[in-house]
């Protein structure tokens, strides 16, 4: 029994409830929002250090045995995605201070963040497969909020389509879920993980594997499945692209992650290879998105991709390196895409316009938003001291052993890539001659500045003290390599 | 042209308070027989929107003056509380306990704090629901 396990969840929940009732009396609501934010992150921090410590903490939600009632799993993975999650959220919430507009503040924007937050903290910990699609449903009900949020025309347009999309992809889900309990007659992740074992992942399951990577892939963006996040990430508001772009893909990855080191590791000369190609394919679109765009917005956008494929093709060489470089990478992502997102937020502000074309000489007049993006960048790509490195690295090392060469080019090419849009963006955007005299737009930069710095210097930490962190990745991937581990803590035996 | 719905509305004035006897009975009933807080609260909001449709929204509004977006609120945190209830008697989140009581008229009953959880689920469900129909019908 351990109830902390948990309060990553309920924390968010009672602090949405409260916001309902003062949804009216904006200051109230972003002092309450701000003060649960950090309470959220020192209860994940906690969490984190306890997983650490003791190990897999599991919670049997209501007294019920594990495999017969719903159980919470805290393991290394999932903590430290909930810590990034909460970390994420406070830099988020404070950027919408400034930004996202009273009108909308007033129409409940605060508590259906937390709601959000709920379903991605939920989706992280939970060790039952049914539970984890109700998380992704209160997950994908509070962002259609706050897609829809403001209604104007492109977001009205937009959501429709992420609506629809999300909505067939979750009667998917049940579908496969429905196939699997037919098949194992369980929907406990560590007691389906032991019965595939034991029957040791005959053809149909091999099927289910695949049916389940296409409802993440829907959910996390890959290959041929992405189509919708290009158009559904470009409508809403800076903020609310920012909480998507960092945590609603993620989502999808590491459920990902869990069926396919914790269930289906089985046939993996078929689902992982799948897996690879899939990946490559990701890369390759998200690249040539990239590089294409002369929108701000789209090139960050596409470099969510890119990140998935790099992530998802971590996971399917499924050795040690891999893994870890897989772990790594995700952070890394999730903390440096919010960060870009909040960046170029306050780039279009103050241009008025989100088209490269129009802008540039930003860093005469701003040199700080300048360098906060330059550092971001270069995180983002890799370079050497900072974030983006050790991931990228262990995922090559790990494909370089595997022997998966083409994997590794097309990776290591990627990363030039990304480099080349994001440096597109820094030299259209802040070198040259300014285009008007930006500081008339009136644009509280300093204030919006201040999250964004805060979210770059934490990955400075994190790309710095690799070291300092590297004891937590490698509990999470032990973990992800032992899935004894996982069902004995869950199953207690 | 004014319409005459004299039959309608006497006729509404007996059926809805059946209506919401019966969800009522329902919502009771949840834990032995089939029912609980989801169609309690379904048939109780079917209940107002029979009044709705009988009458008018203004006057529904003076019978029952309700915020039905705090009803949510309050459903929730009903619900939401019973399961941390678990903190405070160091057991685990959603651990419900019951107890015999002997309760004046009634007898012996016993009472469960899951029908705690099942008010917080009717009051969601009518929360809901009335929101989603008085905000489509108040839209031009």
């Amino acid at each position: 029994m351990n109830n902390l396990t948990f309060l990553p969840v309920l924390w968010p929940l009672f602090t949405g409830i409260l916001l309902i009732f003062i949804a009216k009396r904006i200051k109230l609501q972003r002092w309450v929002s701000l003060f649960s934010s950090l309470i959220g992150i020192v209860l994940s921090m906690y969490l984190v250090f306890s997983v650490h410590s003791q190990g897999i903490l599991t919670l049997n939600v209501g007294s019920w045995e594990a495999p017969f009632g719903i159980v919470i799993v805290a393991d290394m993975l999932a903590s430290l995605l909930v810590l990034t999650t909460n970390i994420i959220g406070l830099a988020i919430l404070l950027y919408s201070f400034h930004s996202i507009g009273i009108e909308r503040e007033r129409h409940y924007y605060y508590p259906v963040f937390q709601f959000l937050l709920i379903g991605v903290n939920g989706a992280f910990l939970t060790g039952d497969l049914f539970n984890l699609f109700v998380f992704f449903e209160v997950m994908l009900m509070a962002s259609y909020v706050l897609l829809v949020l403001g209604g104007t025309k492109i977001q009205l347009r937009e959501s429709l389509k992420y609506i629809i999309v999300n909505v067939l992809s979750s009667s998917f889900f049940v579908i496969m879920v429905a196939y699997l309990y037919s098949v194992l007659g369980t929907l406990n992740m560590a007691q389906i993980s032991q019965r595939i074992a034991e029957v040791n992942q005959p053809a149909i399951l091999s099927v289910i594997a695949i049916g389940f990577l296409i409802v993440f892939g829907l959910k996390g963006a890959i290959f041929p499945l992405f189509q919708w996040l290009p158009g559904s990430y470009y409508a809403p508001p800076i903020p609310v692209m920012a909480l998507f772009g960092a945590l609603l893909t993620k989502v999808g990855i590491y459920s990902i992650f869990r069926t396919y080191t914790l269930m289906f590791y089985h046939d993996q000369g078929y689902t992982h290879t799948f897996l690879a190609w899939l990946a490559l394919l990701t890369i390759l679109i998200g690249v040539i998105g990239a590089i294409a765009y002369w929108d701000i917005k789209k090139i960050i956008i596409y470099n969510i991709i890119i990140a998935v494929g790099v992530i998802i093709f971590g996971i399917s060489v499924m050795n040690e390196q891999a893994l870890s470089g897989s772990i790594l990478y995700l952070i890394h992502d999730m903390l440096i895409k919010a960060a870009l997102f909040l960046l170029i937020g306050i780039m279009i502000k103050l241009c008025g316009s989100d088209d490269l074309r129009q802008m540039g000489g930003l860093i005469k007049q701003y040199p700080a938003l300048a360098w906060t993006f330059f550092i971001a960048a270069i995180s983002l790509a890799g370079i050497p001291p900072f974030s983006g490195f050790a991931g990228k690295l262990l995922i090559l090392q790990g494909a370089g052993e595997s022997g998966n060469f083409l994997g590794m080019a097309v990776v290591l090419l990627s990363s030039l890539m990304v480099l080349y849009s994001v440096m597109k963006i820094f030299m259209y955007g802040f070198w040259g001659t300014p285009k008007a005299d930006y500081r008339s737009a009136a644009v509280p930069v300093n204030k919006m500045l201040i999250p964004a710095v805060i979210l770059v210097a934490i990955s400075v930490l994190y790309g710095v003290a690799t070291e300092f962190m590297y004891p937590f990745i490698s509990q999470a991937v032990e973990t992800l390599l032992n899935p004894d581990i996982y069902i004995k803590a869950v199953l207690k035996e | 042209m004014k319409q005459n719905d004299l039959i309608l509305q006497t006729v509404t004035k007996v059926a809805a308070f059946v209506i919401l006897l019966f969800a009522v009975a329902i919502f009771l009933g949840g834990h032995y027989s089939p029912g609980g807080g989801f169609v309690g609260g379904l048939m109780t909001s079917a209940a107002i929107v029979l009044l709705l449709l009988a009458f008018d929204l203004k006057t529904v509004t003076a019978i029952l003056p309700i915020d039905y977006k705090f009803m949510i609120g309050a459903g929730l945190l009903i619900s939401s509380l019973t399961v941390a209830g678990g903190l405070l008697f160091g057991v685990p989140l959603m651990t419900h306990a019951y107890r015999y009581i002997d309760v004046p008229l009634l007898g012996h009953i016993s009472l469960h704090t899951a029908v705690l959880f099942d008010l917080g689920v009717y009051l969601v469900v009518v929360g809901v629901t009335m929101t989603i129909i008085q905000t489509i019908g108040e839209s031009e």
